[in-house]
């Protein structure tokens, strides 16, 4: 089945969701990062939304179920990269995502997670031999 | 008004929601809708696709393009054969929900949208239209 790839980057997970998400695709996502979250033991989840070109009440609902969901196994999620015709969409939605932290690019959102988890210190020196990796 | 193009699609699973609004993107594209506007009618498109999915049964989508004299505009309407809506009034109140979604759905596309219409008949279906104008 097809799946949306979770990218390590030390103690964080970064997502990127490129594809326009069927339902089924959205609940692995919950399932992979979770179980995801725990094998790594991350801090911290960032998932770029950029080129998503639309966020409906279904996608709104996962995004804050991984929030809450990553906040119970001790890890901060960043929503990054929402483009501006779907902000206005969701407020006019009546969707505001409260409980879901947000931040303009990835840069900002791993700035963020690291204020977030306490400091840049062992972030950037431990996450030498993980960076980058994939799985 | 007239009917410049229309196209019927059926909605049976959630692959079918994403082939709506990608089918729904491209004819706001065509229309000329600006970007926002795109981005309000595949989202309201989504939100009515799952509904049709989730408490009708499935269904079909009917995408028409229109002119209305120099006016002209992208009208979807959603049918399903399901148990239909009891309280249409509460069905489109923000937060009410029948399943287990954010209740949402039917307020929401309607804000979205410059024109809403639903009819629902209990035992028969329900009929949900929504028309942007450019």
């Amino acid at each position: 089945m097809e799946r949306i790839p979770i990218l390590k980057m030390g103690r964080f997970l970064l997502v990127t969701i490129q594809v326009d998400m069927h339902d089924r695709l959205a609940l692995a996502l919950q399932d992979d990062l979770t179980s995801q979250i725990v094998k790594w033991k991350a801090r911290g989840v960032l998932i770029d939304i950029s080129a998503l070109e639309m966020v409906d009440s279904f996608i709104g609902r996962m995004l804050g179920t991984i929030a809450s969901m990553a906040r119970l196994l001790d890890s901060d999620t960043v929503v990054v990269g929402m483009q501006p015709s779907v902000a206005i969409t969701l407020v006019e939605l009546g969707l505001s995502l409260k409980g879901i932290r947000t931040a303009l690019d990835v840069e900002k959102g791993m700035a963020a997670l690291q204020d977030a988890v306490g400091g840049a210190d062992s972030t950037l020196s431990k996450a030498g031999r993980d960076e980058n990796s994939q799985f | 008004m007239r009917i410049l193009s229309s196209e019927r699609m059926e909605l049976r699973s959630s692959e079918d929601i994403v082939s709506a609004r990608q089918a729904v993107r491209k004819k706001a594209v065509a229309l000329g809708l600006g970007l926002v506007d795109q981005t309000k009618i595949v989202t309201a498109a989504s939100e009515l696709a799952r509904n049709t999915l989730d408490y009708g049964g499935g269904g079909t989508v009917l995408l028409e393009t229109l002119e209305n004299g120099v006016r002209s505009g992208l009208r979807l309407t959603f049918e399903d054969q399901g148990p239909g809506i009891a309280d249409i009034k509460q069905a489109l109140t923000d937060g009410y929900t029948s399943g287990n979604g954010m209740g949402l759905g039917l307020g929401g596309a309607k804000r979205l949208s410059h024109e809403f219409e639903i009819t629902s008949t209990r035992g028969e279906g329900t009929r949900v239209s929504i028309l942007r104008w450019k």
